[in-house]
């Protein structure tokens, strides 16, 4: 009961006050992939204004294309790469790079893509903003739209960070056919620039190796060089491939074995920069098998394979083009290398990671 | 690139090449006692460039070759366990043991991590005193000063929450075990240039005597290797027997007294069992009574743990030089480094890894 001398404290509701329930939310939560407010929310804020094109903007379960005439080449690749922002580029660049290339690999011009995005709670929103920026920069460079997506949401500890696919479709123009099996012999063997740049500089930033010179990623998109090489080659450009996981020696294993062919190299040919070459010296990699991001292969007929060379070193990102090797018909599905001091020997497949040595 | 290129000019590999053939008169045997030698030879083709009458045999200086399955048997139990953070050099992981590799081990939720020197081990101790951190001290005299350093570290920060599982091994009782055994067939020695580099040469001296051998101490870059080569074989024409350097640039008779003397304050020499080839007597190093707290084999009690050689692989006879890789009946069939039946398939620096990598068909 009241005390009736004292009466019941008055209260002065102009004092009251209700505060905000929930702070600006500035990390990703499950919420954001549960298809609701939040979800929309994060595709008019973050997607829609970086991807900005008539398909996506339509907002329906699919876009729906008019492609120009000639066979559409498809093509997915996943990513997953730690640490998502790395010296040369980041997941997004990265997924829009891989699967451009994947497509130029066939003898596509890249036309548009689809991304998934896989994040974990708990990513701050702005690291989002900027993967997506810089997918968008990346896309806009090698003419690409992005015209269909999807994000899920995991729990934490349920992924890393953020994992992205994208998708994507482009279209061969008629009299080019490239393939894997149409390497041949006597075939002239390019590769656009030093490799093994893309793997170095992704381990130095994971294990914090200090080297005298910063190793940057070599990521980018490479539909331009290719379209530089069909230029002066046409139909006898026989086989693209961009030397990524497993680099230059597993790319050119799978190229031999499907050919039924043998490719030889000659080492000293072989494009490597110091501060690369100086990392592999040190952690016992061999930079044949060390992933590429930004460089291509080439396996052209003889007679195309000096007008090749010359457009790609005329190009920015070819400018230490070389020719490695030659196609050759024995010892038929092998790679083989002549060493620098005048040896030949095998080069295989690896059976797992390369790991670094004990002594 | 300096410190490398010069050591990989073809012009000079054939003059040594040529030196060597005019230099030899009949037929020699040598062994390259290291595998980062044998995986350098092979790799760049040095061998083909020898004379016919030249044989090199490949050595048992691969640590991940000899490193006794028992021992990666005790590895994976510790590393399977919740509270540690197993930390290894990279190449140990992927050596099977007798069920598991650490690679498997790390599939099914062991905490088990690549480290590029002892000391990021320590420092992951520091970082995690809740946690146990075991590093995986294996390899020859040239690791043993950093995982010395790491114990002393530890020992200098007090940390209840680092041990090593150690299995160190020497390179001189292996040569004598090799000069010793009665089929020996090896006349002269290349010694691992960068094992001299901490330890010297002063070791070898006595080897040299009592089994009247050439040693040559040998880099690992192919002028190393041929100037190393060619030295032994002008000994041997010579009828000569004694210790000489061809790695002058990084290796003295003194070795490094810091490094040397590190070691010994932290370990002492043990009987050790190499993998394939058995029980070599003072062929290890083993912590000393007053650091055994750091000794994980220890503190985790799996020192109980003994594991049977699988009998197809005739490890024991490659690396003591009797057979080559491709004279097993298994090499290449049975056994890849997919499915390797023994440890030289297992490491890139193994004999038989680098046949197969190098020599199958070309």
């Amino acid at each position: 009961m009241t005390d009736p001398k004292s009466g019941p404290t008055l209260v002065d509701p102009s004092q009251w006050s209700c505060p905000a329930p929930v702070a600006p939310v500035d990390t990703i939560q499950v919420a954001h992939g549960g298809g609701g407010r939040m979800s929309q929310k994060l595709t008019e804020s973050v997607f829609l204004p970086a991807f900005r094109n008539p398909a996506l903007e339509a907002l329906h379960d699919g876009a729906i294309l008019s492609l120009p005439p000639g066979r559409v080449a498809f093509s997915t690749d996943s990513y997953v790469i730690h640490p998502i922002f790395f010296p040369g580029g980041d997941i997004g660049s990265l997924a829009v790079h891989g699967t451009v290339n994947d497509l130029a690999m066939c003898g596509a011009r890249p036309l548009h893509l689809s991304a998934g995005f896989i994040i974990e709670e708990g990513l701050p929103i702005a690291d989002l903003k900027r993967i997506v920026a810089s997918m968008a920069r990346a896309a806009s460079e090698a003419g690409v739209t992005v015209v269909t997506g999807d994000t899920k949401v995991v729990d934490r500890g349920k992924g890393d960070q953020i994992f992205i696919n994208t998708a994507g479709i482009g279209v061969v123009p008629e009299g080019i056919e490239i393939a894997p099996t149409r390497a041949r012999p006597d075939d002239v063997v390019l590769v656009s620039g030093e490799i093994a740049v893309h793997g170095i500089a992704i381990l130095s930033v994971r294990q914090g190796l200090q080297f005298e010179t910063e190793m940057v990623s070599d990521s980018a998109s490479l539909h331009d060089l290719v379209g530089a090489a069909l230029e002066v080659a046409g139909a006898h450009l026989h086989v693209l491939r961009d030397p990524t996981r497993g680099g230059v020696a597993s790319a050119l294993n799978e190229i031999a074995a499907s050919a039924g062919v043998s490719i030889e190299l000659e080492e000293r040919s072989i494009p490597v920069n110091e501060a690369v070459q100086g990392a592999c010296e040190l952690l016992g990699f061999d930079p044949l098998y060390v992933a590429n991001e930004g460089k291509c292969l080439a396996i052209v007929a003889p007679s195309r394979a000096k007008a090749v060379l010359e457009a790609w070193r005329a190009h920015p990102l070819g400018r230490d083009a070389a020719i490695i090797g030659q196609v050759r018909e024995e010892p038929r599905g092998r790679l083989v290398l002549h060493t620098r001091i005048g040896a030949r020997r095998i080069v295989d497949m690896l059976s797992g990671e390369q790991l670094p040595r004990i002594c | 690139m300096r410190f490398v290129d010069e050591y990989r000019d073809g012009e000079a590999v054939r003059r040594a090449a040529a030196a060597i053939s005019s230099a030899q008169t009949r037929p020699w045997t040598l062994m390259e006692i290291c595998g980062g030698q044998t995986h350098s030879i092979l790799k760049f083709g040095l061998d083909q460039l020898l004379p016919g009458k030249l044989t090199l045999v490949h050595g048992p200086g691969c640590p991940v070759c000899v490193t006794p399955l028992e021992l990666i048997d005790q590895a994976v139990e510790i590393a399977a366990r919740r509270e540690v953070i197993f930390t290894s050099f990279g190449d140990m992981l992927r050596v099977p043991g007798s069920r598991k590799s650490l690679l498997q081990v790390k599939a099914e939720g062991g905490d088990v991590r690549i480290v590029y020197s002892p000391l990021d081990a320590v420092k992951l101790a520091e970082a995690n005193p809740m946690r146990q951190v075991v590093f995986f001290a294996v390899g020859f005299e040239t690791t043993a000063p950093a995982n010395a350093m790491a114990v002393w570290r530890a020992h200098e920060l007090g940390l209840a929450n680092f041990t090593v599982l150690c299995s160190h091994v020497l390179v001189p009782p292996a040569i004598d075990a090799i000069l010793g055994a009665p089929d020996c067939r090896i006349q002269g020695f290349l010694a691992a240039g960068h094992v001299c580099t901490v330890e010297g040469t002063e070791d070898y001296e006595p080897l040299a005597r009592k089994y009247h051998v050439p040693i040559v101490v040998t880099g690992f870059e192919p002028v190393d290797l041929m100037t190393g080569i060619l030295m032994c074989v002008q000994a041997l024409e010579k009828g000569e027997a004694k210790v000489e350097n061809a790695y002058k640039r990084s290796a003295g008779s003194a070795g490094n007294p810091a490094a040397r003397a590190l070691v010994r304050r932290i370990f002492k020499t043990c009987d050790r069992a190499w993998r394939g080839i058995g029980v070599i007597p003072q062929s290890g190093l083993e912590l000393r009574d007053e650091f055994k707290a750091f000794d994980a084999a220890g503190r985790f009690e799996c020192g109980h743990i003994r594991t049977e050689e699988p009998k197809e692989c005739i490890a024991g006879e490659i690396l003591l030089g009797h057979k080559r890789p491709s004279q097993c009946s298994a090499f290449g069939s049975q056994c890849t480094p997919e499915h390797p039946l023994g440890a030289p398939m297992v490491s890139a620096e193994g004999a038989c890894a680098a046949y197969y990598a190098y020599r199958r068909t070309a």
